[in-house]
């Protein structure tokens, strides 16, 4: 299957600093491929350049087998995007600012067509509110209804859950992975909150200093065998006797003032709390620590594991 | 490039700081007008202290033509500032809003885009005008009536006929726009530069007074640079009010004195007017949209 985004060695040089350096991806159709990377990452300066913001200094970009560089326009009016915040005109209202980007967009929507892009964001009630008025949600959500009012094939959404409340960070979830299976769109969704890709990225794709990391599916990079649990007892110096005594010797890592860390496979972590009970260890907290930044230095770093404790 | 124009201009005036530089001009021309309708003859008499003693003059002096010379003398030095608050906001202030790259992703060239706001920049520096000369001429042609127009130049006096001078009036506004078309674009070039609209109105501002020193400082260093300045061209308009005489020193009705420098004031805004456009568009055309 051809793919729908082709990216080779994309790079961005700001004067002296090189933002994105040689990057190369593809993206599958009907799929959603996560961007993952730490703030500062070059994630934003990538999808900047795949929506025409920035012009790359080397590289080539393919979206719909076409060239960006040369088929601009072709390309953008198949393209919706959320490019960091969903500024919009605060002194217009949802409706007004739907309507102006729908004719950006080059269609020219009825008003049931546009109450109706309001609607399935939960906008409609709102509809003749000025934008001024909203909270981040619904410019959030405004700003999906925009990105999506054409009807694009490619949907590119960044950083998309910033600001949001836990609701609100929900909906965006469940409407990535309606956009997938029920619309059959391609979505381009970065973060750098992994829990958040994970759930609904069919494709990963990790940068650390504009390069990439490691590319492949959340099962391929997520080895369940290499989770990093740390957990938190009453008396941590007595625990980690106990558990250097124990069948759990061979996974512990090391002690820390904040408490013990082990390196299990994910599904031992019911059978370790169970251990824990039995061994009249009195537990606080046993969490597995799977944030981006522990995961990406954990396949970036060698040896990770053993600075936790410093 | 039809729907973005349509849009800009949509934008331009929906926008409450659009009607700041409208409410300005307004509440200046109605405090003029209030001041020479209580107090005008102190006025009158004060202007003609030094010719009184040597001629006559008979009928309405303080006409709604005088009122509208006096006005544009004094607003058209200010209205600059009125037109930076727009021009030098149109691209900045949707990098501010975080807006131009929502529209940049939209499937318009760059160009088009560019092109359509400077467009709309115009239109909105048009209408200020027209709106200055509907207060500043019709409605002080209604409130103070007219007449003959008696202007003190600084070495001589002008008498322009009634009937000789609503086409005078025409072509300085239109004169006048022309000069703040400039500002405009200057303000829309700056605006290119910056995140926040102050620092390019500031900017605009700045770069206008500077030169309107230049323009106006008899230093013979200057002179070389002073013709292709485009504030030594701004005040153009009065051109418009000098009447040809013959060899007795009788005024020509219709006629004026330098129309060829009226051209070549007017050839010079437009050739700056042009630069400013095709920087912008140059400029426009390599910006990384960072905001």
């Amino acid at each position: 299957m051809q793919p729908l985004v082709k990216i080779t060695a994309l790079t961005k040089q700001f004067g002296h600093l090189t933002a994105v350096d040689h990057l190369s991806f593809s993206v599958e159709p009907a799929s959603v491929y996560g961007f993952l990377g730490q703030n500062g990452a070059g994630k934003s300066t990538t999808i900047r350049m795949l929506t025409g913001l920035i012009m790359p200094t080397s590289g080539e970009i393919e979206i719909f087998g076409l060239s960006l560089a040369k088929h601009k326009k072709e390309i953008l009016q198949q393209i919706g995007a959320v490019i960091e915040k969903p500024d919009v005109y605060q002194y217009l209202s949802a409706y007004d600012n739907l309507q102006l980007f729908a004719r950006l967009s080059g269609i020219r929507p009825t008003r049931i067509s546009l109450m109706d892009q309001l609607a399935q964001v939960g906008l409609a009630e709102r509809a003749k509110d000025k934008v001024a008025g909203f909270s981040q949600g619904m410019k959030q959500r405004l700003g999906i209804a925009i990105a999506l009012v054409h009807q694009p094939q490619l949907i590119i959404l960044d950083e998309p859950t910033n600001g949001l409340d836990p609701q609100g960070i929900a909906d965006i979830r469940h409407l990535i992975i309606h956009l997938r299976t029920e619309m059959k769109k391609t979505v381009i969704v970065s973060s750098h909150l992994l829990s958040e890709i994970e759930q609904v990225a069919t494709q990963l794709l990790i940068i650390h200093k504009g390069k990439k990391v490691k590319e492949g599916n959340a099962s391929e990079l997520f080895d369940p065998a290499k989770t990093v649990v740390q957990l938190s007892t009453e008396r941590n110096d007595t625990a980690w006797a106990v558990l250097q005594n124990s069948v759990w010797q061979p996974y512990l890592e090391r002690i820390t003032p904040e408490g013990i860390i082990l390196k299990v496979d994910r599904r031992q972590i019911p059978a370790l709390h169970q251990s824990l009970v039995q061994l009249q260890i009195p537990l606080i907290s046993l969490q597995p620590r799977h944030s981006l930044e522990d995961y990406f230095l954990q396949v970036t770093t060698p040896g990770y594991v053993d600075t936790l404790s410093n | 490039m039809w729907t973005l124009f349509q849009i800009e201009v949509y934008k331009i005036f929906r926008r409450p700081r659009t009607y700041i530089a409208f409410a300005a001009i307004t509440g200046l021309i109605g405090i003029i007008q209030f001041g020479l309708k209580l107090d005008g003859e102190q006025y009158v008499e004060f202007m003609m202290r030094d010719i009184t003693s040597s001629i006559t003059i008979e009928g309405n002096i303080l006409n709604g033509y005088q009122v509208c010379y006096i006005v544009l003398q004094v607003l058209l030095v200010h209205v600059p500032l009125l037109i930076a608050l727009v021009a030098a906001d149109m691209i900045s202030g949707e990098a501010n809003m975080g807006t131009l790259r929502l529209l940049l992703t939209k499937p318009i060239s760059r160009d088009a885009f560019l092109v359509a706001k400077f467009m709309a920049t115009m239109v909105y520096t048009l209408l200020l005008l027209i709106w200055l000369a509907i207060l500043a001429l019709f409605l002080n042609m209604l409130i103070f009536g007219t007449d003959d127009l008696f202007l003190l130049k600084s070495s001589y006096v002008v008498l322009l006929r009634e009937n000789d001078i609503f086409w005078r009036y025409c072509g300085a506004f239109a004169f006048a726009a022309l000069a703040m078309s400039t500002v405009a674009a200057l303000g829309f070039l700056l605006s290119l530069f910056a995140n926040n609209s102050i620092g390019p109105i500031v900017a605009t501002m700045s770069i206008i007074v500077f030169l309107t020193i230049l323009s106006t400082l008899n230093i013979p260093l200057f002179s070389y640079v002073k013709p292709y300045l485009f504030t030594t061209h701004m005040i153009g308009w009065k051109e418009f009010f000098d009447i040809k005489v013959n060899a007795s020193n009788e005024a020509l009705s219709g006629t004026i004195q330098h129309p060829m420098r009226i051209i070549q004031s007017a050839l010079v805004l437009l050739a700056h007017i042009v630069l400013f456009l095709v920087v912008s568009i140059w400029v426009f055309r390599k910006k990384d949209i960072l905001s």
